[in-house]
């Protein structure tokens, strides 16, 4: 896959399995990407929808009763890593970006409408 | 021509009553008739005069609109066909006139009562007046045991006279406690070296060579003492009615009906001196409450007294003592313990299901509870509630749980019962424990309480609790948290288990939290090793043991804060905070601090925090032991130990502890012989004292005493619980510690040591494990893919000649608000 809206952001070793990294896109938006422990990746906007601080991609992964979910590290909200509801106030949410290893290399593609992605 | 008020009377009462009628009605012109040399103060923290408290500090005055006070101008006579109150010198006609003339101190008819050296305790003028006499004098004497002789007895010991109290009742403060109540009261109050002789009268006073005798209704009790205080009630100022021809009571006071209106319908009278429905009333509160009846009345409103609640809890000379509800009824139970000090007796009704009243001694912690219980069920288990005071669990439905989103104890009943079952649904549903999170220990007993049996399993990938775990991890010696929760756990773990899980594996000796696996476990704090901050910014905390610095290490970091541009701030652990540093910064930042000789403060991890000192034998010349090295010392052996929550200390050079030692999960006072070693103490939310644990020991056996009492802890205790409530937890308590770490019941002493001395050998600074180290250093950037820009939504704002989080003023400020001179260019 080469579409252009894709950017490649990091080699995928680089990435800690259970942890994530924040990148910046072309546009000045930041998102959050993630690594779980089966390689599996995720994207989604970096910034905390509570405290507004660019910090998602500094939270813990795990998972809520099987569904993945990164916690915000400043108020310990949860959200769902596929969707990006927050578990803890439906009014919150994090935007998904679509993902993808090319050639050893994470790529960020655009935005992707919650639901599509689940 | 605006209607005319006359106050007659400028005391607590007659001052509320001006507050609220100004308020409510301007148009009154009113005149107030002040007898005292200064217009309203507290008279019920009258005797803080005497800790210091000057008179103006105690003055409830204000100025108000349409108010002229006469200060220093008693009213002599009243003409009510005239409509005229009369002073010594002017003439005030009034369209409605309020009594609020209080009550004058009772002293009984006795031969010698006017003379030089006798007092009353009532105003600020007859506390100065007993102050003078008292200078340079050694005894006194208090005639009456209530309330108020109790407060002048405190005064006098406070001026440092020994005191003697005479009460004619067979008991102290007969009016609330009952004969065993005043006789627990009687044993703490001579403790403090007070005389208490009850059922005795004064009969006689005479003066003799610059002193005072008394002699009493006793064969041979006789008194010499330099001055004598009678506390012996009250009685209602109500001369100057009587002589104008308003009724007043039986037993003294102007009667009144509910709306405070008496026998003449233009004159009120309200406070002490108004005898309602032909009741006095000693205290305040019922006062205000007549006072806001009247101003409503004024106003044209039609309120009623609502009656009165006398119940009453005060500390006096250090003891609790509390009274609410009804003093006597048709069944009481009892609880006394002579060995601490205590007694309880809860008065119900004949089948046992309501709570009437009652009075507790020595301990009136259960106070807040009972008093709202007053009328109801009588709330939790008796026998436990009057022992221990115990309340927790059964606070009422009004109490209020959160303090940061306002949520009652009531509310959070209510989501259990429509279906909650952790806290974490709680939290959803009423965003009780959702800020600070202090809360959150409550809401698992409000759980428990609404019969949701509250599991001790970390979270839901394991079923286990942290003191488990713990065992699982040393007994199978299992490494990675991977292995952990495939054999002993399900999912993939969360921000609860994962933490628990990297902090159980560094105590029992797991590398560099920043190695391997363990990196993806760490909280996101310990992960940077840094302190996140509301913008996304990190605080640096360099450890200062002890709280000792020297100026060239004070240079270094005005340098660095200067050079990353950094708030600083001294923190309240005796040691410097920098805060707003960018994630790119902090490998700079520690890179100056550790080449200048420091290390990390571990102010973000669940581990030892601070061991704050005092200046000890170096400098102060009260200090008998060196607190400041035993603090640095301390601090170095434990520095690094990872433990289920923080972990803080503190050593005073002497009992004075300005150290604050025992308010630490281990604290350290110096004694003549020796060490003090207190334990399980804790500020925050829930403060508690600390306990001791073993006295005048040397430095090798308190060090020791340490070692063991932070391993068991470090191997017993859940996820996030403080010593202070792990050592509440403990079956046995403090003596079941003791036992165990000192006496070695359970022969784990060696065991225990062990893991200390691992802990000290293997200790090295995680920050200089960062910096000299490629891979790690890595993750400190704000982008991946572009490790050099900063993160540009981060912005500051300068506050006081300092930088801080942009939206700081707008978040401080909802209005206008100026402290200060405003500057002028
Ligand atoms: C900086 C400081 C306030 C200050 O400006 O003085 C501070 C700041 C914080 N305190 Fe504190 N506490 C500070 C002294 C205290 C003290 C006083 C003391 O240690 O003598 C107490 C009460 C004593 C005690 O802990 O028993 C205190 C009781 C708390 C608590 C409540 C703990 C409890 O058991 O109830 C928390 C919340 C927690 O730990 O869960 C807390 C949590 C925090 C956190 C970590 C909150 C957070 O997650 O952001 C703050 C981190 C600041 C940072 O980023 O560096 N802080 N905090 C003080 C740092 C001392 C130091 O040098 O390390
Ligand atoms: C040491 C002490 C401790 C107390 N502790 C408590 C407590 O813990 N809780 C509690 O509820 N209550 C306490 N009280 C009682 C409380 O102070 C009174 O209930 C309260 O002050 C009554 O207010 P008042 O305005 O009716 O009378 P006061 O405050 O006595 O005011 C009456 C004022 O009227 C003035 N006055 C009298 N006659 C005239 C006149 N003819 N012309 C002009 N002025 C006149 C007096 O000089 C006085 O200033 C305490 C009292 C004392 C002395
Ligand atoms: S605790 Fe004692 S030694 Fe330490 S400063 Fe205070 S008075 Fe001095
Ligand atoms: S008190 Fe409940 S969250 Fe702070």
């Amino acid at each position: 896959m080469t579409d252009a809206r894709f950017e490649a952001v990091c080699a995928f070793d680089r990435l800690i399995p259970g942890r994530g990294v924040a990148a910046l896109l072309a546009d000045g938006a930041q998102v959050a990407v993630f690594r779980l422990a089966d390689d599996s990746l995720h994207a989604l906007s970096n910034r905390d929808p509570f405290m507004g601080a660019n910090v998602m991609s500094r939270g813990l992964v795990g998972d809520r009763g099987g569904e993945p979910v990164v916690t915000s590290p400043l108020l310990k909200q949860a959200f769902a890593l596929k969707t990006g509801e927050c578990l803890d106030d439906p009014a919150a949410s994090l935007e998904v970006y679509a993902v993808e290893v090319a050639d050893g290399e994470v790529r960020v593609g655009a935005k992707v409408a919650v639901g599509a992605a689940a | 021509m605006s209607k005319r008020l006359v106050v007659i009377g400028d005391g607590m009462v007659g001052r509320r009553f001006l507050e609220a009628v100004t308020q409510r009605d301007p148009s009154w012109d009113v005149t107030v008739l002040c007898e005292e040399p200064r217009p309203a103060y507290d008279r019920v923290r009258l005797s803080a005069f005497f800790d210091g408290v000057s008179a103006e500090e105690l003055s409830l005055a204000s100025d108000l609109d349409g108010v002229t006070v006469r200060l220093g101008e008693a009213a002599v006579a009243v003409d009510r066909d005239a409509k005229v109150v009369r002073s010594a010198s002017a003439e005030y006609p009034y369209d409605k006139l309020v009594f609020a003339t209080g009550s004058y101190a009772f002293v009984p008819p006795m031969e010698g009562a006017d003379l030089d050296g006798v007092f009353v305790y009532r105003t600020i003028e007859d506390l100065e007046a007993i102050k003078a006499r008292a200078a340079g004098r050694r005894h006194g004497v208090v005639i009456g045991g209530g309330l108020l002789g109790l407060e002048a007895a405190n005064a006098l010991t406070l001026l440092g006279l020994e005191t003697q109290i005479v009460e004619f009742a067979p008991w102290l403060m007969a009016r609330q406690l009952d004969e065993a109540g005043g006789g627990v009261l009687k044993q703490h109050i001579e403790k403090l070296g007070i005389k208490v002789d009850c059922g005795t009268g004064g009969t006689a006073i005479e003066a003799r060579d610059g002193r005072l005798h008394m002699t009493t209704n006793r064969d041979g009790l006789a008194f010499d003492t330099d001055l004598i205080v009678f506390a012996a009630g009250v009685r209602p100022r109500d001369q100057l009615a009587r002589d104008c021809g308003i009724a007043v009571g039986e037993r003294g006071g102007i009667t009144t009906d509910l709306s405070c209106a008496t026998s003449d319908p233009d004159v009120y009278a309200i406070g002490e001196v108004a005898a309602m429905e032909g009741v006095c009333y000693g205290l305040v509160a019922p006062g205000y409450s007549m006072a806001e009846v009247v101003a409503d009345r004024l106003a044209g409103g039609e309120a009623t007294f609502p009656g009165a609640d006398l119940s009453t809890k005060l500390k006096l000379l250090g003891v609790d003592v509390a009274q609410f509800g009804a003093f006597d009824g048709p069944l009481a139970t009892t609880y006394l313990d002579p060995a601490n000090g205590t007694y309880a007796k809860l008065v119900l009704s004949d089948d046992a299901q309501t709570l009437l009243g009652g009075m507790l001694v020595g301990n009136a912690e259960p106070y807040p509870l009972l008093r709202a219980s007053v009328g109801g069920k009588v709330p939790g288990n008796l026998a436990d509630l009057l022992s221990s005071g115990e309340v927790e669990g059964t606070l009422p439905d009004a109490a209020q749980v959160c303090s940061c989103n306002a949520v009652t104890k009531g509310q959070i009943m209510g989501a259990i019962s429509e279906g909650c079952c952790d806290v974490a649904e709680i939290k959803a549903c009423t965003k009780a424990g959702t800020s600070c999170g202090s809360c959150v220990p409550m809401l698992k007993q409000l759980l428990a309480e609404g019969g949701v049996e509250v599991s001790k399993a970390v979270c839901e990938h394991f079923t286990q609790s942290r003191a488990e775990l713990f065992d699982i991890v040393k007994v199978t010696g299992i490494t990675t948290f991977s292995e952990l929760i495939a054999r002993h756990g399900t999912g993939a773990g969360c921000d609860l288990c994962k933490p628990t899980v990297a902090s159980i594996l560094a105590s029992l000796g797991g590398g560099h939290i920043l190695d391997g696996e363990q990196a993806a476990l760490q909280d996101t704090n310990d992960h940077f090793l840094a302190n996140m901050q509301r913008n996304g910014t990190y605080s640096v905390v360099p450890r200062i043991p002890g709280g000792e610095i020297t100026p060239d290490k004070l240079i270094v970091i005005g340098e660095v804060a200067k050079e990353f541009d950094l708030y600083t701030k001294i923190t309240g652990g005796q040691r410097i905070d920098m805060f707003g540093a960018r994630v790119e910064d902090l490998p700079k930042i520690w890179r100056k601090l550790v080449d200048a000789g420091f290390e990390s403060g571990h102010a973000y991890g669940k581990a030892l925090r601070t061991v704050k000192s005092c200046v000890g034998t170096d400098w102060c010349r009260y200090g008998v032991q060196d607190s400041v090295k035993m603090a640095i010392d301390l601090e170095l052996r434990y520095r690094g130990l990872r433990s289920p929550h923080k972990l803080k200390s503190a050593v005073s050079g002497c009992a004075r502890e300005c150290a604050e030692a025992r308010g630490k999960d281990f604290g350290i006072i110096a004694t003549e012989d020796g060490w003090n070693l207190y334990v399980g103490g804790n500020g925050g939310f829930t403060p508690r004292h600390a306990d001791l644990l073993v006295s005048d020991v040397d430095s090798e056996t308190l060090v020791r005493t340490i070692d063991r009492f932070l391993m068991f802890y470090v191997a017993t205790a859940d996820r996030l619980q403080r010593t202070s409530k792990w050592v509440e937890a403990l079956e046995g308590g403090i003596d079941y510690l003791r036992e165990v770490i000192v006496d070695d019941r359970l022969g784990i002493c060696a065991e225990l040591d062990a893991a200390m001395a691992e802990h000290v050998a293997n200790y090295a600074d995680e920050w200089k494990g960062v910096i000299d180290d490629p891979e790690k250093l890595q993750r400190f950037v704000s982008f991946v893919n572009s490790p050099e820009t900063p993160d540009p939504s981060i912005e500051f704002e300068t506050v006081r000649g300092q930088k801080f989080p942009a939206g700081t003023t707008a978040r401080s400020h909802s209005g206008p608000v100026l402290l200060g001179t405003p500057e002028r260019k």
